[in-house]
């Protein structure tokens, strides 16, 4: 029977099927007792639409290994960052087009404004220049920025950094 | 495997043809939410309905927006930014049930109270105005918002400050949103310049209600549960400043608009927009009382 954590592992994200939650990093903890699963997850964000098809993806991976008794606890602290995401996850975003993030802020006390574009330096997935700018801090989902390459022209997808 | 009609395929015992959901519901599944020692759980639950009624309310105005944003870049980001809020607002309404300890949940405080019910801010609920006001509202709730998030990291709730911790880094990045949206306004052209200001004298009225603490927050402030909004003033002073220099905008001068007899959104007195607003809100689920989906 393959281990409780390599079915866990395994489990894609419902928004960017490229990456395994593991890759994301918002599996948390696969732990087994007496016959029983627990899967401890977190949110990405906090309005992450992609949480329950998570769970529900995970419960359905786990019976079909075999795993009769599974259950998903959502775990808050720390919150996510997109520092957790893996070589591997961010390997696989570039190869999917999507520009991998950069080291997350770390602050404590007051947030500094940022009213100009961000310090992030992007590279296009696509040609792999410099040479790009920021379309959008909002894209498709809560974890995308817009980019655009001034170079090949191309769009492209970031992950911000949180 | 062929069926006679759909509906047996669907409910068949089988989950590898399932389509949506397995029942999950609490966004709190797992957590501990224990009330801290000290803390009548009753307050707790009244302070993480204003925070969450905070988000909830003003996320709804925010979905107002779709289909009627000038650009579509800016249509995803309020898109985006009322989504977040959504997700902090079932994490609190969640906790919030959790705190009372009966079984209530999220949707029983979003679908099923009155509105004197409803504890969010007056600014949350204000009718949508133009993007200008939009941009002022925005720069106004998440200035506010942020500064009472960063604080609240450190309740002594551990699942308030894990929701305050999160809810952290969406807020810096809808300030940036607005505030370099009311520098472009303000600093831009005529037309745009006079729209972010009326958007300001619109909203600015209703700023002093943001730092007005209710009794509940003063109790559990001083139990370190809760932020004392007054405590925030500064900064929220401080970074309008900066943004309102840069946009070459005045402060705008408007006197508040006092609730009645003292009682403002935080005690459940609202505006004329708020009886609309919920009942758009709240009309799917009250005609399907029974309805999951
Ligand atoms: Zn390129």
């Amino acid at each position: 029977m393959v281990t409780a954590q390599a079915v866990a592992a395994r489990v894609t994200d419902p928004e960017l099927p490229m990456l395994t939650l593991a890759d994301l990093g918002v599996l948390r903890e696969v732990s087994e007792k007496d016959g029983k699963v627990v899967v401890a997850i977190t949110p990405t964000y906090s309005g992450c639409p992609a949480m329950d098809t998570m769970r529900d993806d995970l419960v359905h991976a786990l019976r079909g290994a075999g795993y009769a008794e599974v259950e998903v606890r959502t775990v808050l602290r720390p919150a996510w960052s997109s520092d957790w995401i893996t070589e591997d996850g961010r390997r696989k975003l570039a190869e999917a087009g999507i520009s991998p993030p950069g080291a997350a802020p770390r602050r404590s006390g007051p947030v500094p404004l940022t009213l100009g574009p961000p310090a992030r330096r992007v590279r296009c997935p696509h040609c792999g220049s410099a040479e790009t700018e920021l379309l959008s801090e909002f894209g498709a989902t809560a974890c995308k920025a817009l980019h655009r390459c001034r170079a090949c022209r191309e769009p492209f997808e970031h992950v911000k950094e949180i | 495997m062929s069926f006679d009609n759909a509906y047996e395929a669907i409910t068949e015992e089988n989950d590898s043809r399932w389509a949506f959901g397995t029942g999950f519901e609490d966004p709190l599944s797992g957590v501990d939410t224990t009330v801290p020692s000290g803390v009548e759980g009753a307050d707790l639950a009244a302070y993480c309905l204003m925070l969450g009624d905070d988000a909830l309310i003003f996320s709804h105005r925010l979905q107002e927006w779709c289909t009627n944003a000038p650009e579509l870049e800016d249509e995803v980001a309020i898109a985006n930014i009322g989504l977040d809020l959504l997700g902090q607002a079932r994490l609190l309404l969640a906790r919030a049930g959790k705190a009372e300890g009966g079984d209530r949940g999220e949707d029983h405080y979003a679908f099923f109270r009155a509105e004197h019910e409803f504890r969010n801010v007056r600014l949350a609920e204000l009718p949508r105005g133009d993007f200008g006001e939009l941009i002022a509202r925005l720069l106004v709730f998440s200035t506010w918002r942020l500064a009472l998030f960063q604080r609240l990291t450190e309740s002594r709730d551990p699942v308030l400050a894990a929701i305050a911790a999160k809810g952290v880094k969406e807020l810096t990045y809808h300030r940036d949103y607005a505030a370099q949206w009311a520098v472009r306004l303000g600093d831009g052209t005529e037309y745009s310049r006079e729209r972010i200001t009326e958007g300001l004298a619109s909203v600015w009225p209703y700023t002093d209600e943001l730092f007005t603490p209710h009794p509940v927050e003063l109790r559990l402030g001083e139990a370190g549960v809760a932020v004392d909004p007054s405590a925030a003033r500064a900064e929220f002073d401080d970074v309008l400043g900066q943004v309102l220099r840069a946009a070459t905008l005045d402060t705008p001068e408007a006197p508040a608009i006092p609730g009645v007899a003292g009682r403002a959104g935080r005690a459940g007195v609202h505006t004329e927009g708020m009886g609309y607003l919920l009942a758009e809100l709240q009309s799917v689920a009250r005609a399907h009382p029974e309805a999951t989906w």
